[in-house]
């Protein structure tokens, strides 16, 4: 009995989260699903919702699965153009970031904490800042272009559709994030093993390959996630960096979807797309932290 | 330690050998093989190429003139000197800022509290519905900003078409976004603080909801306190859900301002003074939260490094 009663007022401290998640987290994914599967209302132009799923309608999907693989597809460039400029960033996070937090992590000494902020402050920095810095700087008359005029290059229009100012743009966006999770992992790793794979004779470089990557392979796993899942999604580096269709990337083509008459259903199967492809990946993270947090306990 | 193990060493390790053990391990431990002089140069190049840029920009919103590409002299034209195009006197720039605080203060007041409580309740009520619970709340924060934003911008546009796109959206959308901040990290703390305190505070005769005021809340005050600074400054720094949800001028934060303004061409040190508020207000509310949880946790053996991670959000994303 007191069993039940003392159930009874967890449960009452959980149901408020519960139902807002319930109402503004669980049934928003359904509605986008109604109006992946919904029509289209001819004379506006708008989504219609379909709620019953014994009437879906697959037109939406059709004309996604047109503009992917279709004859005359635009988004399959841009689905490939998407995974080669993340992969990219991605790879140029991890070779930046596991240096600078391994450093810290290891050798800053009694310094740590001061490495720690100068670290920690671009997290506090809003983002918009963070690309209106580079804006600035690679205007045509920008510092970049000056910089480079000293060794005679020639003004470059950085922010006219460069990859490379995307891509650039994207790993200064979310190498904060990855840098984070790294040094969180590598301080963890007990330093007693290090020391112990000296004692037993290995060169520094071994002990490296052997004892501290194999164990800073979870952060690292982690670490590309929490950047890889918000650059699949990134529209704004992009159209502040570039603008140009040819730099366009799938988060681009979902938000210009969103507000378009007519193609919203569309923008809504595209983003349940994208999700179906990253679930796996997500679930595989939320095991993996509610996993070391029941070792925790 | 046999002679053969260590090869021709960095000439540190010799008094290293010599040195008494535990401050010979000591030693070892801050810096096994001399000093990581590479290392230590590319950090900081990285952490000039990561911070330098931000000071410029911060420079070019004091700019004299109209250029956001090189600094040309010192003025406050662009924060409240200028009648028209200053932050002070554009109604766009200044309804940002004010929306930009009210969106914080609305989504901190209503996360942290559903967050905090939501924590309570899971981690005590362990059954099937409580760890779904759990982990649609988790996925709520790895799920890609886009891809929830687009819910939400179909739920308000469709199904819940009372609350039109605006403040009510935007906060909504928020909330949700936000509390697994407090969620997370005040259940963090629940794991490392064990259900003694509350069992004892039972055996001394207090009812559930005397151990939740006088034993449980006290003690989980560095916890809420800090999730209630992490979630108000990611709302400052949130783009995406409130560029989805918002619908005019009055309800536009300076984030999504600086974005459209800049994008549609009319970008000018204005957009500049706009950021480097949002980046002062956001130090600010760091500062705070960080000298406040110090004093919050001052009878704790935690240290200064671990104050900071929190502050770093490591208990959301540590694995």
């Amino acid at each position: 009995m007191k069993r039940q009663k003392k159930n009874a007022f967890y449960i009452a401290l959980a149901v408020p989260g519960m139902i807002w998640l319930a109402v503004l987290f669980i049934v928003p994914f359904y509605a986008v699903l109604a109006i992946a599967m919904g029509k289209l209302d001819q004379l506006f132009e708008a989504p219609v919702a379909v709620w019953n799923p014994l009437q879906w309608s697959s037109e939406n999907v059709i004309d996604v699965w047109h503009d992917l693989f279709g004859s005359a597809a635009f988004a399959g460039p841009i689905v490939v153009r998407t995974i080669v400029y993340v992969a990219i960033a991605s790879a140029l996070s991890l070779a930046i970031g596991y240096p600078a937090a391994y450093f810290v992590a290891r050798f800053a000494g009694r310094r740590k904490a001061l490495f720690l902020v100068l670290l920690i402050a671009p997290f506090w920095i809003s983002y918009m800042m963070r690309m209106l810095a580079w804006v600035d700087l690679l205007q045509t008359g920008g510092y970049v272009n000056k910089a480079l005029g000293w060794f005679g290059v020639s003004p470059i229009n950085w922010l006219g559709g460069k990859a490379v100012t995307v891509v650039l743009g994207l790993v200064y966006g979310y190498i904060p994030y990855l840098i984070l999770v790294l040094y969180a992992g590598l301080d963890r790793i007990d330093s007693s093993l290090i020391e112990a794979g000296r004692d037993l004779g290995l060169g520094r470089i071994r002990t490296f390959v052997r004892v501290t990557l194999p164990m800073s392979r979870q952060p690292i796993l982690t670490g590309l996630l929490i950047t890889v899942l918000p650059m699949l999604g990134d529209y704004f580096t992009n159209q502040l960096l570039s603008g140009a269709a040819s730099t366009s990337m799938i988060g681009n083509l979902i938000e210009g979807q969103l507000g378009t008459p007519g193609i919203e259903g569309q923008g809504a199967v595209l983003s349940l797309m994208l999700l179906l492809v990253l679930v796996v990946p997500m679930v595989y993270y939320v095991v993996a932290t509610n996993r070391s947090s029941q070792v925790a306990s | 330690m046999t002679a053969p193990a260590i090869p021709a060493e960095t000439p540190a390790a010799e008094p290293v050998a010599a040195a008494p053990a535990p401050a010979r391990r000591r030693r070892f431990r801050r810096n096994p093989w001399g000093h990581a002089w590479f290392l230590e140069g590319f950090t900081w190049l990285y952490l000039i190429w990561s911070l330098v840029p931000i000071v410029i920009a911060v420079l070019i919103s004091f700019n004299r003139g109209k250029s956001q590409a090189s600094f040309q002299g010192f003025s406050w034209r662009w924060y409240f000197k200028d009648p028209v195009n200053s932050v002070l006197h554009d109604p766009a720039l200044h309804a940002a800022v004010i929306q930009t605080v009210r969106l914080s203060v609305l989504t901190t007041i209503i996360a942290v509290p559903l967050g905090v409580s939501f924590a309570l309740g899971i981690n005590r009520w362990r059954g099937y519905t409580s760890s779904t619970f759990n982990f649609v709340m988790i996925l709520s924060f790895v799920i890609p900003e886009l891809i929830f934003g687009v819910a939400m911008f179909f739920v308000f546009t469709v199904l819940f078409t009372t609350v039109k796109l605006g403040t009510v959206a935007e906060v909504a959308g928020l909330v949700t976004w936000n509390v697994s901040w407090p969620a997370i990290i005040v259940q963090a703390r629940l794991v490392t603080l064990g259900r003694q305190y509350e069992e004892a505070g039972a055996d001394l005769g207090a009812n559930q909801f005397q151990v939740m005021r006088r034993v449980m809340l006290p003690l989980l005050g560095p916890a809420i306190f800090a999730s209630a600074v992490l979630v108000f400054s990611g709302v400052i720094d949130d783009f995406v859900i409130v560029d989805l949800l918002s619908s005019s001028a009055s309800n536009t934060p300076m984030s999504v301002i600086i974005y459209s303004t800049q994008h549609g061409g009319n970008g000018g040190p204005a957009l500049n003074a706009l950021g480097t508020i949002s980046l002062v207000l956001s130090f600010i509310i760091a500062i705070i939260g960080y000298i406040g949880y110090r004093w919050l946790t001052r009878g704790e053996r935690g240290s200064r490094l671990d104050a900071l991670a929190t502050f770093a959000g490591s208990d959301k994303f540590e694995p």
